[in-house]
């Protein structure tokens, strides 16, 4: 007998596992059909995704691009694929795409617009991202001022005008910077006033009218105008919101008050009483006289309105700071300012980003209900062509496409926080 | 011995800038005297604005003809009635639409959310692309486009006529959508109704009564009854059995009749368009604040829980959802008030709420913008102020006693 006992000197490669439980079938079992409720929801959800598919792929397979109605449209699509057939009607798109961008702007000028949108990512570019190059940032200054500029055209030195505002309050903080500590911002903050209210009209009354033809308020439209007051609002509004969340944690009783009143009051209205108070009462609050464009009220509603929110979405992120980061900044030596600004602020802020990016998401969708106190935003414009009888009874492309495009900015902007957040997160590894 | 530095110092006009003690007074007044002046300012400038117009400043038009019909009212409104109770109409409209939106949209998100976390792929994905696609397009949006389904894809009356109609009833043909609203069944209140009215009331206070009282017995015991079913039983089964004997509430149907529908309950299609899209869209929110609230409880108070040996329906119902609970409601109630808010948007579909009613027709056939526009806001603060304090007591309540 040959000797039996057995005794293994290497170790068995391990088997493999089973076919069912890796792979694409092991993904089905696990996801879909793991228990036989979770097989019925599965077909229940194949269904519903079959019964909107079913809807939306023919309809938009039969889809029309030239025509010049509505009942065009629809005859085409009967003659070609049989009366029972759905097509969209995306001719109605194809025909005022051009009014949905601008609005009434005119046409020869639609180059001003476009390039103050490209140029508006190359300002957005060193602020979003870190590895833009910082240099940049000058480009992010002379942005607004650019835009204005390209938008409503008028003459180069009015925003150069106001820009030499700050270099006034520069020079002035300058000066006064061997003052006691109050004074620079002080002196900085008056001088740029008296530039702004006394010096920056006339002098850009003397200097050359040298600029672009002016485009007045009245004729834009369309996602210009969406994205003019939206941007706008969300560049002032959170620094705005700083404030006001700093004035509500803020030791002083009064300064608290006002916040506190000003945020809740805000915040207890619905944004279309505040438009409606910028479309017919400024009128009776400012000076017998006063008149200025209505744009440029419905951002500053707007701006005020997201401000307070965002006030309470930063409020919340200096509240979720440790006790501690406040006593440590104060036992380092600095001064409320400078705790704030290099210690407190940027912790909070980035606590507070999903907040934020959801106030700034809020902010632009609220954009549409300009539409109500008549400017022509793309809401607006949908039911100005709703009412042309050449596209009567038009439902799903138009509120389709602008709901599209509503999306995609939205839907960019949320996605951006998610990826912000990541790159933050330099904690909990 | 010297005693120098106790020295107090003489009061100096520069130590109001650089004495911390006396600094914050001074910017507090500086603040103060800012405020006060820019509201003279304004108050200053409205004074000389209405002078100049050759308007006052009054409420007595409130109490004028307001001249002017409303589709849907609460309570009896002709257009001979006064501004005021145009107002009031519109508050309750808004009230309504609030109610009903704030009840779906609450239902649609708790569903929603829950799915968003199923562990099927296929439906979290759907839930997902509910929860997006409302969320990122903006809620007028909404509104129009539903107004705009409902007038041109819904059928008329007539289609419903005939031997071969296109369209039918729904729910046994007792109920009608149709391009003008939805046609359905409506409660009659007969002669007798107050009885039914107050056996329910009793079946309610017995409802309370039990569930106190089977709540001490299993504390005594330890012994659970199946509480849902009896309290149903005890809430329905009673007012059912009076109406039947009694015969006070009888239920009208609408039938199609020479024009239109007639009998029955009308419900305007502004007021269905407004108030799906509103629970459509803040449902959406409402799905997000359950899926967080719901991940914020930490996965060891489940599976402790499950060590213990509960059930997965008692887990959810005993240790997650009351832990679940506490994240999710303030951020719940703020959607609630941002629906009433947004519900302000009626009037691009021509529901009269109050923003049409008050801030809309009355305000421009009286030319009284400035009152006006106080009332409505007035109204708007009031609700949002009432809830967000209620909203606090009940954060106090619930919140973790740190001790």
């Amino acid at each position: 007998m040959a000797d039996i006992a057995f005794s293994r000197s290497e170790m068995l490669a391990p088997e493999a596992p089973p076919a069912s439980e890796i792979g694409v079938i092991g993904w089905l079992r696990a996801n879909l059909f793991s228990s036989w409720l979770n097989t019925l929801l599965t077909l229940i959800a194949l269904g519903v995704i079959w019964l909107i598919a079913s809807h939306i792929v023919p309809w938009f397979a039969h889809s029309i691009w030239n025509a010049s109605s509505y009942a065009e449209c629809r005859k085409i699509v009967t003659d070609t694929w049989g009366p029972d057939a759905g097509g969209a009607c995306l001719a109605v798109i194809h025909e005022r795409w051009k009014q949905f961008l601008f609005g009434f702007y005119p046409p020869e000028l639609y180059w001003r617009p476009t390039l103050a949108f490209v140029l508006m990512f190359v300002a957005m570019a060193p602020i979003l991202f870190t590895v833009v190059p910082r240099r940049l940032l000058w480009f992010s200054a002379i942005f607004p001022g650019l835009a204005y500029w390209l938008l409503w055209g008028g003459s180069i030195f009015f925003p150069v005008a106001v820009y030499l505002g700050f270099v006034a309050g520069y020079a002035a903080f300058r000066i006064a910077e061997r003052g006691p500590g109050f004074l620079p911002p002080l002196a900085a903050a008056l001088a740029t006033l008296v530039w702004w209210l006394f010096i920056a009209g006339p002098l850009a009354q003397i200097l050359p009218q040298i600029g672009l033809a002016p485009v007045q308020s009245k004729q834009f439209g369309g996602f210009m105008l969406s994205m003019t007051i939206g941007v706008t609002g969300i560049a002032f509004s959170l620094p705005l919101g700083v404030l006001l969340a700093l004035g509500r944690r803020s030791d002083l009783f009064l300064v608290k008050a006002i916040c506190v009143g000003f945020i809740e009051f805000i915040r207890g209205v619905p944004l279309i009483t505040l438009l409606l108070v910028a479309s017919f009462l400024l009128n009776i609050f400012l000076p017998p006289g006063t008149n200025f464009d209505i744009i440029l009220r419905v951002i500053i509603m707007v701006t005020l309105f997201a401000a307070a929110y965002m006030a309470e979405v930063i409020r919340g992120g200096l509240a979720a700071l440790p006790k501690g980061q406040y006593e440590g900044a104060d036992s380092l030596g600095l001064s409320f300012w400078q705790a704030t600004r290099l210690i407190i602020m940027p912790q909070a802020l980035k606590i507070a980003i999903p907040g934020i990016v959801n106030t700034f998401i809020g902010l632009f969708k609220d954009t549409t209900l300009v539409a109500i106190i008549g400017l022509l935003d793309p809401v607006g414009l949908i039911t100005a062509i709703r009412a042309n009888a050449a596209w009567n009874g038009m439902v799903w492309e138009l509120y389709g496409f602008v709901g599209v495009m509503f999306f995609i900015c939205c839907f960019g902007m949320s996605k951006y926080s998610q990826h912000l957040e990541r790159r933050l997160k330099t904690d909990r590894r | 011995m010297a005693m120098t530095a106790t020295q107090a110092e003489p009061f100096r006009p520069s130590m109001l800038i650089y004495d911390t003690r006396y600094r914050s007074l001074t910017f507090q007044v500086i603040a103060l005297v800012a405020v006060l002046t820019f509201f003279g300012w304004i108050v200053h400038n409205t004074v000389a604005n209405l002078a100049a117009l050759g308007k006052t400043f009054d409420f007595g038009f409130l109490e004028q003809r307001a001249g002017y019909d409303i589709n849907q009212h609460l309570i009896p409104y002709t257009n001979d009635s006064t501004h005021a109770r145009a107002a009031v109409v519109g508050i309750l409209n808004t009230l309504l639409v609030a109610f009903l939106g704030c009840i779906t949209a609450t239902v649609l998100g708790i569903f929603m959310g829950v799915l968003r976390l199923s562990p099927n792929w296929l439906i979290g994905r759907l839930a997902s692309v509910y929860v997006e696609t409302f969320r990122n397009v903006p809620v007028l949006l909404w509104i129009l486009a539903l107004m705009a389904i409902i007038t041109d894809t819904f059928p008329a009356p007539a289609a419903f006529r005939g031997d071969n109609a296109s369209a039918s009833m729904l729910a046994g043909g007792t109920v009608a959508f149709t391009n003008r609203g939805a046609y359905v069944p409506w409660p009659v209140f007969g002669p007798g109704w107050q009885a039914v009215a107050i056996v329910f009331a009793l079946s309610l206070a017995a409802v309370w009564a039990f569930g106190r009282w089977a709540h001490a017995r299993q504390e005594a015991t330890g012994a659970t009854l199946p509480t849902f079913w009896i309290k149903l039983g005890l809430l329905v089964l009673p007012a059912l059995l009076v109406d039947s004997l009694i015969g006070a509430i009888t239920w009208t149907v609408p039938e199609l009749k020479r024009f239109n529908f007639e009998g029955g309950g009308f419900v305007d299609k502004s007021l269905i368009a407004l108030w799906f899209a509103l629970a459509l869209y803040t449902g959406a929110f409402i799905a997000e604040i359950v899926r967080s609230g719901i991940q914020a409880v930490a996965r060891g108070q489940s599976e402790a829980a499950a060590a213990l040996g509960l059930r997965p329906g008692r887990i959810m119902s005993l240790v997650v959802l009351p832990q679940a609970l506490r994240v999710i409601i303030p951020p719940l109630i703020s959607q609630y008030l941002n629906l009433t808010k947004n519900s302000s948007l009626a009037i691009v579909v021509g529901y009269a709420d109050v923003r049409a009613t008050l801030g809309g027709i009355t305000m421009n056939q009286t030319g009284r913008e400035l009152e006006c526009m106080i009332l409505m806001m007035g109204f708007y603060l009031l609700i949002s102020l009432t809830i967000s304090t209620v909203m606090n007591m009940y954060n106090a309540s619930v919140a973790l006693k740190e001790r």
